[in-house]
Protein backbone atom coordinates (compact mmCIF):
# COMPACT_ATOMS: atom_id res chain seq x y z
CA UNK A 1 0.00 0.00 0.00
CA UNK A 2 1.21 3.46 -0.85
CA UNK A 3 1.41 6.12 1.79
CA UNK A 4 -1.48 7.95 0.17
CA UNK A 5 -3.66 5.10 -0.35
CA UNK A 6 -2.40 4.12 3.36
CA UNK A 7 -3.59 7.73 4.85
CA UNK A 8 -7.11 6.96 3.52
CA UNK A 9 -8.02 4.09 5.35
CA UNK A 10 -7.22 6.08 8.75
CA UNK A 11 -10.16 7.07 10.60
CA UNK A 12 -9.07 11.07 9.89
CA UNK A 13 -8.87 10.69 6.38
CA UNK A 14 -11.60 12.68 5.50
CA UNK A 15 -12.61 14.31 8.92
CA UNK A 16 -12.07 18.67 9.14
CA UNK A 17 -10.15 19.55 11.75
CA UNK A 18 -12.17 22.13 12.36
CA UNK A 19 -15.08 19.97 13.55
CA UNK A 20 -13.05 19.76 16.89
CA UNK A 21 -13.71 23.15 18.13
CA UNK A 22 -16.74 22.22 20.35
CA UNK A 23 -16.62 18.49 20.27
CA UNK A 24 -15.79 18.54 23.76
CA UNK A 25 -18.47 20.79 24.70
CA UNK A 26 -20.86 18.51 23.03
CA UNK A 27 -19.17 15.42 25.02
CA UNK A 28 -19.71 17.00 28.33
CA UNK A 29 -23.31 17.64 27.30
CA UNK A 30 -26.05 15.79 27.21
CA UNK A 31 -25.51 12.43 25.66
CA UNK A 32 -28.26 13.32 23.24
CA UNK A 33 -26.95 15.84 21.36
CA UNK A 34 -23.88 13.74 20.78
CA UNK A 35 -26.35 11.43 18.68
CA UNK A 36 -25.88 13.85 15.16
CA UNK A 37 -24.06 12.83 12.34
CA UNK A 38 -21.15 14.80 12.71
CA UNK A 39 -18.17 13.46 10.38
CA UNK A 40 -15.49 12.93 13.30
CA UNK A 41 -18.44 10.35 15.09
CA UNK A 42 -19.16 8.85 11.64
CA UNK A 43 -15.87 8.77 10.83
CA UNK A 44 -14.59 6.15 13.91
CA UNK A 45 -17.86 4.62 14.08
CA UNK A 46 -18.34 3.57 10.59
CA UNK A 47 -14.92 3.40 9.29
CA UNK A 48 -13.72 0.28 8.57
CA UNK A 49 -10.12 -0.92 7.26
CA UNK A 50 -8.43 -4.40 7.64
CA UNK A 51 -4.64 -3.46 8.33
CA UNK A 52 -3.69 -1.13 11.14
CA UNK A 53 -0.58 1.47 10.37
CA UNK A 54 1.00 3.62 12.02
CA UNK A 55 -1.60 6.19 12.27
CA UNK A 56 -0.16 9.33 14.21
CA UNK A 57 2.68 9.39 11.94
CA UNK A 58 0.51 9.75 8.75
CA UNK A 59 -1.64 12.18 9.95
CA UNK A 60 1.38 14.69 11.19
CA UNK A 61 2.25 14.28 7.33
CA UNK A 62 -0.73 14.71 6.44
CA UNK A 63 -1.11 17.72 8.41
CA UNK A 64 -4.14 16.85 9.94
CA UNK A 65 -2.59 17.30 13.69
CA UNK A 66 0.42 19.09 13.69
CA UNK A 67 2.32 17.28 15.49
CA UNK A 68 1.85 13.33 17.36
CA UNK A 69 0.73 15.08 20.97
CA UNK A 70 -2.03 17.15 19.11
CA UNK A 71 -3.07 13.80 16.73
CA UNK A 72 -3.47 12.04 20.34
CA UNK A 73 -5.47 15.19 21.68
CA UNK A 74 -7.86 14.94 18.60
CA UNK A 75 -8.10 11.20 18.70
CA UNK A 76 -9.25 11.33 22.68
CA UNK A 77 -11.84 13.83 21.77
CA UNK A 78 -12.98 11.92 18.75
CA UNK A 79 -13.23 8.57 20.67
CA UNK A 80 -14.97 9.86 23.89
CA UNK A 81 -17.51 11.57 21.35
CA UNK A 82 -18.08 8.48 19.29
CA UNK A 83 -18.42 5.70 22.31
CA UNK A 84 -21.01 8.39 24.20
CA UNK A 85 -22.60 8.20 20.97
CA UNK A 86 -22.76 4.73 20.32
CA UNK A 87 -23.19 3.74 23.70
CA UNK A 88 -26.63 6.07 23.95
CA UNK A 89 -27.75 4.56 21.08
CA UNK A 90 -27.62 0.94 21.85
CA UNK A 91 -28.81 1.14 25.36
CA UNK A 92 -31.89 3.33 23.94
CA UNK A 93 -32.63 0.31 20.84
CA UNK A 94 -31.91 -2.03 24.05
CA UNK A 95 -34.82 -0.33 26.09
CA UNK A 96 -37.49 0.18 23.29
CA UNK A 97 -37.05 -3.55 22.33
CA UNK A 98 -37.87 -4.06 26.12
CA UNK A 99 -40.66 -1.68 25.82
CA UNK A 100 -42.32 -3.38 23.12
CA UNK A 101 -41.87 -6.69 24.20
CA UNK A 102 -43.65 -6.18 27.72
CA UNK A 103 -46.37 -4.23 26.26
CA UNK A 104 -47.44 -6.69 23.64
CA UNK A 105 -46.83 -9.40 26.15
CA UNK A 106 -49.60 -7.61 28.52
CA UNK A 107 -51.30 -7.01 25.06
CA UNK A 108 -51.46 -10.82 24.59
CA UNK A 109 -52.30 -11.78 28.37
CA UNK A 110 -55.19 -9.43 28.52
CA UNK A 111 -56.65 -10.09 25.10
CA UNK A 112 -56.45 -13.84 25.56
CA UNK A 113 -58.48 -13.31 29.20
CA UNK A 114 -60.83 -11.14 27.43
CA UNK A 115 -61.49 -14.13 24.27
CA UNK A 116 -61.32 -16.84 27.02
CA UNK A 117 -64.42 -15.24 28.28
CA UNK A 118 -66.48 -14.62 25.46
CA UNK A 119 -65.45 -18.31 24.51
CA UNK A 120 -67.16 -19.43 27.85
CA UNK A 121 -70.10 -17.63 27.63
CA UNK A 122 -70.30 -19.26 24.06
CA UNK A 123 -69.83 -22.71 24.57
CA UNK A 124 -71.93 -22.33 27.85
CA UNK A 125 -75.09 -21.97 25.46
CA UNK A 126 -74.24 -25.53 23.80
CA UNK A 127 -72.72 -27.35 27.10
CA UNK A 128 -73.68 -26.66 30.85
CA UNK A 129 -70.17 -28.42 31.55
CA UNK A 130 -68.24 -25.93 30.13
CA UNK A 131 -64.94 -24.68 32.47
CA UNK A 132 -63.75 -21.40 32.43
CA UNK A 133 -61.20 -19.01 31.29
CA UNK A 134 -57.55 -20.00 29.53
CA UNK A 135 -57.18 -23.50 30.56
CA UNK A 136 -60.78 -24.79 29.70
CA UNK A 137 -60.07 -23.04 26.30
CA UNK A 138 -56.85 -25.46 26.47
CA UNK A 139 -59.04 -28.29 27.45
CA UNK A 140 -61.26 -28.11 24.45
CA UNK A 141 -58.35 -27.05 21.63
CA UNK A 142 -56.50 -30.43 22.94
CA UNK A 143 -59.62 -32.28 22.73
CA UNK A 144 -59.80 -32.91 26.63
CA UNK A 145 -63.05 -31.84 27.03
CA UNK A 146 -65.60 -32.53 24.53
CA UNK A 147 -68.62 -30.08 23.75
CA UNK A 148 -72.08 -31.86 24.03
CA UNK A 149 -73.21 -30.32 20.38
CA UNK A 150 -69.90 -30.00 18.71
CA UNK A 151 -69.45 -26.56 17.49
CA UNK A 152 -66.49 -25.58 15.14
CA UNK A 153 -66.55 -22.22 15.21
CA UNK A 154 -66.13 -22.74 19.18
CA UNK A 155 -63.15 -24.88 18.86
CA UNK A 156 -62.01 -22.93 15.85
CA UNK A 157 -61.93 -19.81 19.23
CA UNK A 158 -60.19 -21.99 21.57
CA UNK A 159 -57.42 -22.39 19.32
CA UNK A 160 -57.26 -18.90 18.97
CA UNK A 161 -57.13 -18.11 22.65
CA UNK A 162 -54.35 -20.89 23.14
CA UNK A 163 -52.33 -19.12 20.96
CA UNK A 164 -52.69 -16.21 22.43
CA UNK A 165 -51.62 -17.58 25.66
CA UNK A 166 -49.05 -19.44 24.57
CA UNK A 167 -47.58 -16.04 22.61
CA UNK A 168 -48.07 -14.06 25.99
CA UNK A 169 -45.87 -17.18 27.96
CA UNK A 170 -43.13 -16.64 24.95
CA UNK A 171 -42.47 -12.93 25.37
CA UNK A 172 -42.80 -13.55 29.02
CA UNK A 173 -40.10 -15.37 28.69
CA UNK A 174 -38.08 -12.85 26.26
CA UNK A 175 -39.15 -9.69 29.16
CA UNK A 176 -37.51 -12.62 32.02
CA UNK A 177 -33.93 -12.69 29.76
CA UNK A 178 -33.54 -9.60 28.80
CA UNK A 179 -34.28 -7.31 31.31
CA UNK A 180 -31.44 -8.96 33.20
CA UNK A 181 -29.15 -7.66 30.90
CA UNK A 182 -30.50 -3.83 30.52
CA UNK A 183 -31.10 -3.33 34.45
CA UNK A 184 -29.59 -6.24 36.19
CA UNK A 185 -30.24 -4.54 39.52
CA UNK A 186 -33.64 -3.41 38.84
CA UNK A 187 -34.63 -6.75 37.38
CA UNK A 188 -33.28 -8.29 40.79
CA UNK A 189 -34.97 -6.21 43.43
CA UNK A 190 -38.58 -5.77 41.13
CA UNK A 191 -38.57 -9.11 39.01
CA UNK A 192 -37.30 -9.09 35.30
CA UNK A 193 -41.71 -8.46 34.58
CA UNK A 194 -42.11 -5.48 37.30
CA UNK A 195 -39.08 -3.79 36.22
CA UNK A 196 -39.56 -4.09 32.48
CA UNK A 197 -43.30 -2.89 33.32
CA UNK A 198 -41.88 0.46 35.36
CA UNK A 199 -39.72 1.06 32.97
CA UNK A 200 -42.24 0.87 30.11
CA UNK A 201 -44.52 2.98 32.05
CA UNK A 202 -41.98 5.59 32.71
CA UNK A 203 -40.46 5.15 28.69
CA UNK A 204 -37.16 4.23 29.09
CA UNK A 205 -34.66 2.75 31.66
CA UNK A 206 -33.31 6.98 31.75
CA UNK A 207 -36.79 7.81 32.90
CA UNK A 208 -37.01 5.67 35.40
CA UNK A 209 -33.42 6.68 36.83
CA UNK A 210 -34.67 10.02 36.66
CA UNK A 211 -37.83 10.19 38.23
CA UNK A 212 -38.06 10.96 42.41
CA UNK A 213 -38.59 7.66 44.11
CA UNK A 214 -42.18 9.14 45.05
CA UNK A 215 -43.18 9.44 41.21
CA UNK A 216 -41.56 5.47 40.97
CA UNK A 217 -44.21 4.70 43.86
CA UNK A 218 -47.13 5.60 41.77
CA UNK A 219 -46.39 4.68 38.42
CA UNK A 220 -49.46 3.01 36.69
CA UNK A 221 -51.77 4.40 39.49
CA UNK A 222 -52.86 6.29 36.16
CA UNK A 223 -54.10 3.35 34.28
CA UNK A 224 -55.65 1.57 37.57
CA UNK A 225 -57.75 5.07 38.06
CA UNK A 226 -59.26 3.97 34.22
CA UNK A 227 -59.49 0.48 35.05
CA UNK A 228 -61.13 1.51 38.27
CA UNK A 229 -63.50 4.36 35.88
CA UNK A 230 -64.65 1.47 33.21
CA UNK A 231 -65.76 -0.76 36.77
CA UNK A 232 -62.43 -3.11 36.59
CA UNK A 233 -61.04 -2.51 40.04
CA UNK A 234 -61.26 -1.00 43.46
CA UNK A 235 -60.32 2.78 43.92
CA UNK A 236 -56.14 3.01 43.04
CA UNK A 237 -53.81 4.75 45.63
CA UNK A 238 -51.34 2.84 44.56
CA UNK A 239 -48.60 2.27 41.84
CA UNK A 240 -47.41 -1.23 40.30
CA UNK A 241 -44.97 -1.71 43.12
CA UNK A 242 -47.59 -2.87 44.91
CA UNK A 243 -47.64 -6.19 43.45
CA UNK A 244 -44.18 -6.42 44.65
CA UNK A 245 -44.01 -9.59 47.19
CA UNK A 246 -42.52 -6.86 49.54
CA UNK A 247 -45.34 -4.88 49.72
CA UNK A 248 -48.06 -7.47 49.21
CA UNK A 249 -46.46 -9.65 52.03
CA UNK A 250 -46.65 -6.91 54.65
CA UNK A 251 -49.63 -6.28 56.73
CA UNK A 252 -52.11 -3.64 55.78
CA UNK A 253 -51.20 -1.29 58.39
CA UNK A 254 -47.48 -1.21 57.39
CA UNK A 255 -48.30 -1.35 53.35
CA UNK A 256 -47.46 2.58 53.06
CA UNK A 257 -43.81 2.00 54.26
CA UNK A 258 -43.10 -0.52 52.31
CA UNK A 259 -43.80 0.47 49.40
CA UNK A 260 -41.87 3.82 50.35
CA UNK A 261 -38.86 1.53 51.04
CA UNK A 262 -39.38 -0.37 47.90
CA UNK A 263 -40.38 2.35 45.53
CA UNK A 264 -36.79 3.97 47.25
CA UNK A 265 -34.41 0.90 46.74
CA UNK A 266 -35.79 0.63 42.89
CA UNK A 267 -35.35 4.38 42.08
CA UNK A 268 -31.35 3.35 43.22
CA UNK A 269 -31.18 0.24 41.81
CA UNK A 270 -32.35 1.99 38.47
CA UNK A 271 -29.73 4.89 38.72
CA UNK A 272 -27.20 2.24 39.30
CA UNK A 273 -28.24 0.43 36.28
CA UNK A 274 -28.66 3.40 33.73
CA UNK A 275 -25.55 5.46 35.14
CA UNK A 276 -23.10 2.11 35.63
CA UNK A 277 -24.92 -1.41 34.82
CA UNK A 278 -22.66 -2.85 37.15
CA UNK A 279 -24.70 -5.29 39.65
CA UNK A 280 -24.78 -4.34 43.27
CA UNK A 281 -26.18 -7.31 45.24
CA UNK A 282 -25.67 -5.51 48.32
CA UNK A 283 -28.83 -3.15 47.43
CA UNK A 284 -31.11 -6.74 47.67
CA UNK A 285 -29.74 -7.49 50.78
CA UNK A 286 -30.42 -3.77 52.00
CA UNK A 287 -34.03 -4.25 51.04
CA UNK A 288 -34.29 -7.24 52.43
CA UNK A 289 -33.44 -5.47 55.93
CA UNK A 290 -35.64 -2.79 55.52
CA UNK A 291 -38.75 -4.71 54.63
CA UNK A 292 -37.90 -7.35 57.82
CA UNK A 293 -37.77 -4.31 59.66
CA UNK A 294 -40.87 -2.84 58.75
CA UNK A 295 -42.67 -6.12 58.92
CA UNK A 296 -41.60 -6.44 62.44
CA UNK A 297 -43.35 -3.74 63.91
CA UNK A 298 -46.62 -5.16 63.19
CA UNK A 299 -45.19 -9.01 64.23
CA UNK A 300 -44.78 -6.90 67.51
CA UNK A 301 -48.64 -6.06 67.89
CA UNK A 302 -50.34 -8.43 65.70
CA UNK A 303 -53.15 -8.78 68.23
CA UNK A 304 -54.52 -5.62 66.46
CA UNK A 305 -55.79 -6.85 63.67
CA UNK A 306 -56.31 -6.07 60.11
CA UNK A 307 -58.65 -3.23 60.68
CA UNK A 308 -58.68 -0.61 58.20
CA UNK A 309 -56.56 -2.45 55.87
CA UNK A 310 -58.60 -3.83 53.24
CA UNK A 311 -59.13 -0.12 51.29
CA UNK A 312 -55.38 -0.73 50.68
CA UNK A 313 -56.14 -3.67 48.18
CA UNK B 1 9.32 -14.34 36.85
CA UNK B 2 10.61 -11.06 36.90
CA UNK B 3 10.49 -8.59 39.97
CA UNK B 4 10.58 -5.46 37.86
CA UNK B 5 7.45 -3.50 37.87
CA UNK B 6 6.67 -0.98 34.78
CA UNK B 7 7.51 2.63 35.61
CA UNK B 8 5.00 4.16 37.61
CA UNK B 9 3.73 1.15 38.93
CA UNK B 10 5.08 0.69 42.89
CA UNK B 11 4.14 -1.28 45.98
CA UNK B 12 2.85 1.72 48.04
CA UNK B 13 2.02 1.80 51.29
CA UNK B 14 -2.18 1.69 51.97
CA UNK B 15 -2.79 2.11 55.83
CA UNK B 16 0.33 0.28 56.70
CA UNK B 17 0.33 -2.59 53.68
CA UNK B 18 2.61 -2.30 50.58
CA UNK B 19 0.16 -3.16 47.45
CA UNK B 20 0.48 -2.52 43.80
CA UNK B 21 -0.46 1.46 43.02
CA UNK B 22 -0.33 3.61 39.68
CA UNK B 23 -0.98 7.71 40.29
CA UNK B 24 -4.97 8.71 38.28
CA UNK B 25 -8.02 9.52 39.02
CA UNK B 26 -9.81 6.51 41.35
CA UNK B 27 -12.08 4.54 39.53
CA UNK B 28 -13.62 1.68 41.41
CA UNK B 29 -13.76 2.96 45.25
CA UNK B 30 -9.66 1.67 45.45
CA UNK B 31 -8.00 3.35 48.49
CA UNK B 32 -6.24 6.27 47.83
CA UNK B 33 -2.85 7.95 49.01
CA UNK B 34 -2.53 11.31 47.53
CA UNK B 35 -2.04 10.50 44.12
CA UNK B 36 -1.78 7.06 44.24
CA UNK B 37 -4.54 4.43 43.90
CA UNK B 38 -4.41 1.20 44.88
CA UNK B 39 -4.25 -1.65 42.23
CA UNK B 40 -6.73 -4.34 43.97
CA UNK B 41 -5.44 -7.78 41.85
CA UNK B 42 -8.39 -9.79 42.98
CA UNK B 43 -9.99 -7.03 40.36
CA UNK B 44 -7.91 -7.29 38.21
CA UNK B 45 -6.05 -10.08 36.03
CA UNK B 46 -3.32 -7.63 35.43
CA UNK B 47 -2.71 -6.92 38.53
CA UNK B 48 -2.56 -10.57 39.58
CA UNK B 49 0.22 -10.90 37.01
CA UNK B 50 2.08 -8.57 37.91
CA UNK B 51 1.76 -9.76 41.93
CA UNK B 52 2.88 -13.06 40.73
CA UNK B 53 6.03 -11.56 39.24
CA UNK B 54 5.50 -12.78 35.63
CA UNK B 55 7.48 -11.20 32.96
CA UNK B 56 5.06 -9.00 31.04
CA UNK B 57 7.48 -6.95 29.45
CA UNK B 58 5.64 -3.88 30.24
CA UNK B 59 8.09 -1.25 31.13
CA UNK B 60 5.65 1.72 31.44
CA UNK B 61 6.33 5.63 30.32
CA UNK B 62 4.70 7.57 27.41
CA UNK B 63 5.71 6.06 24.54
CA UNK B 64 4.47 2.44 25.48
CA UNK B 65 1.53 2.02 23.69
CA UNK B 66 -1.32 -0.80 24.41
CA UNK B 67 -4.55 -2.13 22.77
CA UNK B 68 -6.66 -3.37 25.81
CA UNK B 69 -9.35 -5.86 24.43
CA UNK B 70 -12.24 -6.55 27.33
CA UNK B 71 -11.90 -3.47 28.98
CA UNK B 72 -15.23 -3.76 30.54
CA UNK B 73 -15.68 -0.18 32.83
CA UNK B 74 -12.08 0.06 32.83
CA UNK B 75 -11.00 -0.85 36.12
CA UNK B 76 -7.81 -2.37 34.45
CA UNK B 77 -7.32 -0.35 31.77
CA UNK B 78 -7.54 3.12 33.91
CA UNK B 79 -4.11 1.18 35.74
CA UNK B 80 -2.78 0.66 32.60
CA UNK B 81 -3.14 4.37 31.18
CA UNK B 82 -1.56 5.65 34.33
CA UNK B 83 1.00 4.16 33.68
CA UNK B 84 1.38 3.49 29.96
CA UNK B 85 1.01 6.17 26.97
CA UNK B 86 -1.42 5.95 24.49
CA UNK B 87 -3.83 3.13 25.50
CA UNK B 88 -7.01 2.15 22.91
CA UNK B 89 -9.58 0.32 24.97
CA UNK B 90 -11.99 -2.21 23.04
CA UNK B 91 -15.44 -3.22 25.23
CA UNK B 92 -18.33 -4.63 23.15
CA UNK B 93 -21.34 -4.22 25.83
CA UNK B 94 -22.98 -0.73 26.17
CA UNK B 95 -23.19 -0.47 29.53
CA UNK B 96 -19.73 -1.07 31.40
CA UNK B 97 -18.76 1.20 28.03
CA UNK B 98 -20.71 4.03 29.37
CA UNK B 99 -18.30 3.43 33.22
CA UNK B 100 -15.49 3.40 30.49
CA UNK B 101 -16.26 6.97 29.26
CA UNK B 102 -16.26 8.15 32.81
CA UNK B 103 -12.84 6.50 33.00
CA UNK B 104 -11.44 8.07 30.25
CA UNK B 105 -12.52 11.37 31.05
CA UNK B 106 -10.00 12.28 32.93
CA UNK B 107 -7.02 10.13 31.02
CA UNK B 108 -6.28 12.10 27.82
CA UNK B 109 -4.34 9.26 26.48
CA UNK B 110 -7.07 6.56 26.84
CA UNK B 111 -9.31 6.09 23.71
CA UNK B 112 -12.77 3.80 24.62
CA UNK B 113 -14.04 2.01 21.90
CA UNK B 114 -17.03 0.34 21.75
CA UNK B 115 -16.19 -2.49 18.96
CA UNK B 116 -16.31 -6.30 19.23
CA UNK B 117 -12.85 -7.57 19.89
CA UNK B 118 -13.71 -10.18 17.03
CA UNK B 119 -14.28 -8.04 14.07
CA UNK B 120 -10.25 -5.96 14.10
CA UNK B 121 -11.42 -4.73 10.96
CA UNK B 122 -14.42 -2.23 12.70
CA UNK B 123 -11.35 -0.31 14.99
CA UNK B 124 -8.31 -0.77 12.53
CA UNK B 125 -8.57 2.13 11.46
CA UNK B 126 -8.30 3.87 14.48
CA UNK B 127 -5.93 1.44 16.78
CA UNK B 128 -2.10 2.34 15.57
CA UNK B 129 -0.25 -0.63 14.31
CA UNK B 130 2.91 -2.09 16.19
CA UNK B 131 1.58 -1.74 19.69
CA UNK B 132 3.83 -2.62 22.49
CA UNK B 133 1.70 -5.19 24.23
CA UNK B 134 -1.98 -6.48 24.16
CA UNK B 135 -3.73 -7.12 27.16
CA UNK B 136 -6.86 -9.28 26.65
CA UNK B 137 -9.43 -10.36 29.27
CA UNK B 138 -12.20 -10.95 27.25
CA UNK B 139 -13.89 -13.88 28.95
CA UNK B 140 -16.07 -15.40 26.20
CA UNK B 141 -16.24 -18.18 24.22
CA UNK B 142 -13.27 -18.32 21.71
CA UNK B 143 -10.53 -16.45 23.68
CA UNK B 144 -7.31 -17.82 21.48
CA UNK B 145 -9.26 -16.62 18.47
CA UNK B 146 -9.70 -13.37 19.49
CA UNK B 147 -5.57 -13.42 20.24
CA UNK B 148 -4.92 -14.21 16.99
CA UNK B 149 -7.25 -12.00 15.10
CA UNK B 150 -5.39 -8.90 17.06
CA UNK B 151 -2.37 -10.05 16.60
CA UNK B 152 -1.82 -7.59 13.24
CA UNK B 153 -2.13 -4.47 16.12
CA UNK B 154 1.38 -5.90 17.80
CA UNK B 155 4.76 -4.93 17.11
CA UNK B 156 6.83 -7.85 16.62
CA UNK B 157 8.95 -7.78 19.92
CA UNK B 158 5.44 -6.76 21.29
CA UNK B 159 3.39 -8.43 24.18
CA UNK B 160 0.59 -10.44 24.59
CA UNK B 161 -0.86 -10.75 27.95
CA UNK B 162 -3.78 -12.90 28.19
CA UNK B 163 -6.53 -14.27 30.88
CA UNK B 164 -7.99 -16.99 29.30
CA UNK B 165 -11.00 -17.75 31.79
CA UNK B 166 -11.99 -21.86 31.43
CA UNK B 167 -15.79 -21.63 32.52
CA UNK B 168 -16.00 -19.18 29.42
CA UNK B 169 -15.10 -22.00 27.20
CA UNK B 170 -16.45 -24.73 28.53
CA UNK B 171 -17.91 -24.58 32.39
CA UNK B 172 -18.42 -28.53 31.72
CA UNK B 173 -14.12 -29.23 31.21
CA UNK B 174 -11.48 -29.56 33.56
CA UNK B 175 -10.15 -26.14 33.19
CA UNK B 176 -6.58 -27.46 32.60
CA UNK B 177 -7.94 -29.24 29.10
CA UNK B 178 -9.53 -26.37 28.25
CA UNK B 179 -5.98 -24.54 28.64
CA UNK B 180 -4.26 -26.88 27.11
CA UNK B 181 -6.49 -26.54 23.93
CA UNK B 182 -6.33 -22.75 24.13
CA UNK B 183 -2.68 -23.07 24.05
CA UNK B 184 -2.31 -24.88 21.18
CA UNK B 185 -4.70 -22.84 19.65
CA UNK B 186 -2.29 -19.80 20.35
CA UNK B 187 0.55 -21.58 19.03
CA UNK B 188 -0.43 -20.87 15.47
CA UNK B 189 0.47 -17.09 15.90
CA UNK B 190 2.30 -16.80 18.80
CA UNK B 191 5.44 -18.32 20.87
CA UNK B 192 4.02 -18.63 24.45
CA UNK B 193 7.14 -17.30 26.87
CA UNK B 194 5.30 -18.29 30.44
CA UNK B 195 2.23 -18.82 32.29
CA UNK B 196 0.88 -19.53 35.16
CA UNK B 197 -2.57 -20.14 37.00
CA UNK B 198 -3.77 -16.64 38.87
CA UNK B 199 -6.29 -19.30 41.15
CA UNK B 200 -4.59 -16.46 44.55
CA UNK B 201 -6.79 -14.11 42.87
CA UNK B 202 -8.91 -15.65 40.42
CA UNK B 203 -10.38 -18.88 40.54
CA UNK B 204 -9.85 -21.34 36.68
CA UNK B 205 -7.72 -18.34 34.96
CA UNK B 206 -4.41 -18.79 33.52
CA UNK B 207 -2.46 -15.99 33.10
CA UNK B 208 -0.43 -16.32 29.34
CA UNK B 209 2.59 -13.95 28.29
CA UNK B 210 3.81 -14.66 24.65
CA UNK B 211 5.08 -12.79 21.53
CA UNK B 212 4.69 -12.79 17.78
CA UNK B 213 6.15 -15.74 15.86
CA UNK B 214 8.14 -14.16 12.96
CA UNK B 215 6.11 -14.49 10.10
C1 LIG C 1 -13.92 -10.13 32.80
S1 LIG C 1 -14.56 -8.69 32.02
C2 LIG C 1 -13.17 -7.63 31.87
C3 LIG C 1 -12.74 -6.94 33.14
C4 LIG C 1 -11.67 -5.91 32.84
N1 LIG C 1 -10.66 -6.44 31.96
C5 LIG C 1 -11.01 -5.38 34.08
O1 LIG C 1 -10.16 -6.08 34.64
O2 LIG C 1 -11.33 -4.27 34.45
C6 LIG C 1 -14.78 -9.20 30.36
C7 LIG C 1 -15.29 -8.11 29.44
O3 LIG C 1 -15.07 -8.49 28.10
C8 LIG C 1 -16.14 -8.05 27.32
N2 LIG C 1 -16.17 -8.83 26.10
C9 LIG C 1 -16.55 -10.11 25.94
N3 LIG C 1 -16.45 -10.47 24.65
C10 LIG C 1 -15.98 -9.38 23.97
C11 LIG C 1 -15.67 -9.13 22.61
N4 LIG C 1 -15.83 -10.07 21.69
N5 LIG C 1 -15.24 -7.91 22.28
C12 LIG C 1 -15.07 -6.95 23.22
N6 LIG C 1 -15.35 -7.14 24.51
C13 LIG C 1 -15.80 -8.34 24.90
C14 LIG C 1 -17.34 -8.24 28.23
O4 LIG C 1 -18.41 -7.40 27.82
C15 LIG C 1 -16.78 -7.87 29.59
O5 LIG C 1 -17.00 -6.52 29.87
Amino acid sequence: MTDSAARTAGWFADVDPDEFDGLDDRDAGDARDARDGSTVVTAIREGQTETPQDWPTLAVDDEFADDEAAYYDRLHDATMAATRAAVTEREAADDRQLVHAVRAMDDCERTANELAERLVEWAGTVDPDAGTGVSFARELARGDHELESESEPITSLAERVVDLADEAADLREFVERQTPTIAPNLAALAGPVLAARLISLAGGLEDVAKKPSGTIQVLGAEDALFAHLRGHAPSPKHGLIYVHDAVRGTHPDERGSAARAVAGKLSIAARVDHYSGERKPELDAELAERIETIQARTAEDGDRGDSGGETDE
Amino acid sequence: MSDDLPAGVERHPFDGTDRLATRGDPVYGEPTDGDWRAWNPTRSKLGAMLELEMDTGLEGGDEETVLYLGAASGTTVSHVADFAGPTYAVEFAARPARDLLETAASRPRLFPLLADARKPATYAHVVESNVDAIVQDVATRGQARVALENRRFLADDGRLLLAIKARSEDVTRDPEDVFADVRAELEAEYEILETSRLEQYHADHLGVVARPRSQ
